[in-house]
């Protein structure tokens, strides 16, 4: 399956673009898209590790699962304020 | 009351919704950019967000912060984009019928903002150069 993972603030700029799309296979879970996105944009990296994934808006843990039609975002560490 | 807003942040409105007759007491805070961190000189600070999710993490927010204390109005407004010295990037105004509830809504509030929600926040240096701010870093609001 297909998913589209959205990037902000420091990952945009490191990915040098706003998505990524990474394909994984069915059932995948957050850590593997983690992994995923990883190897689509090595830039990210380092950034990676020490982000947060959210699914649908919601923040989540690597072993929650996916499905195809999931909107994910890698969330940096937040500086809001 | 949540809200992002690419405009300077209206105080005086949050402040005029927050005093409603049930309340006894009103607490306004603002978080403003601050011209030096450190010694080194901030010419502005720009800030994005995850739109979406971060209005469903305030909304988040004001419901916790009125499961926990007794509020009558409860408003968090963040701006976005570049925000200039001594403007305010975020506004927090909670009122409350006696005042331990505003101050500690409030405290707690704009605290738990900085923790959880998808926002980020960019120095500009006055000496050229930009930076992503890490959270356990330079920061050039408020502490």
């Amino acid at each position: 399956m297909k998913l589209t993972v959205k990037l902000f603030a420091a990952a945009r700029e490191l990915a040098g673009c706003g998505e990524i799309g990474i394909e994984l296979p069915t059932g995948a879970t957050v850590g593997e898209l983690r992994a995923g996105l990883v190897v689509a944009a090595p830039s990210l990296a380092a950034l990676a590790q020490s982000s947060m994934v959210a699914v649908n808006e919601e923040y989540a843990i690597d072993a929650t699962l996916l499905r195809e039609s999931d909107v994910a975002a890698l969330i940096p560490p937040v500086s809001g304020g | 009351m949540i809200q992002l807003t690419d405009n300077p942040i209206d105080a005086p409105a949050l402040l005029q919704s927050a005093q409603q007759p049930e309340a006894g007491a009103v607490v306004l805070f603002l978080g403003i950019t601050r011209q030096f961190t450190k010694g080194r000189e901030t010419a502005s600070l720009s800030y994005e967000a995850y739109r979406e999710m971060a209005v469903k993490e305030l909304e988040r927010l004001e419901q916790q912060a009125r499961e926990r204390w007794l509020l009558v109005d409860c408003s968090i407004v963040h701006r976005l984009g570049e925000v200039p010295l001594a403007e305010a990037s975020v506004a927090i105004a909670v009122s409350s019928p006696h005042r331990a509830d505003a101050f500690e809504a409030g405290r707690w509030l704009i605290d738990a903002l900085k923790e959880s929600v998808p926002i980020w926040k960019q120095e500009h240096w006055a000496d050229g150069g930009a930076d992503w701010v890490h959270p356990n870093g330079r920061d050039a609001t408020h502490e």
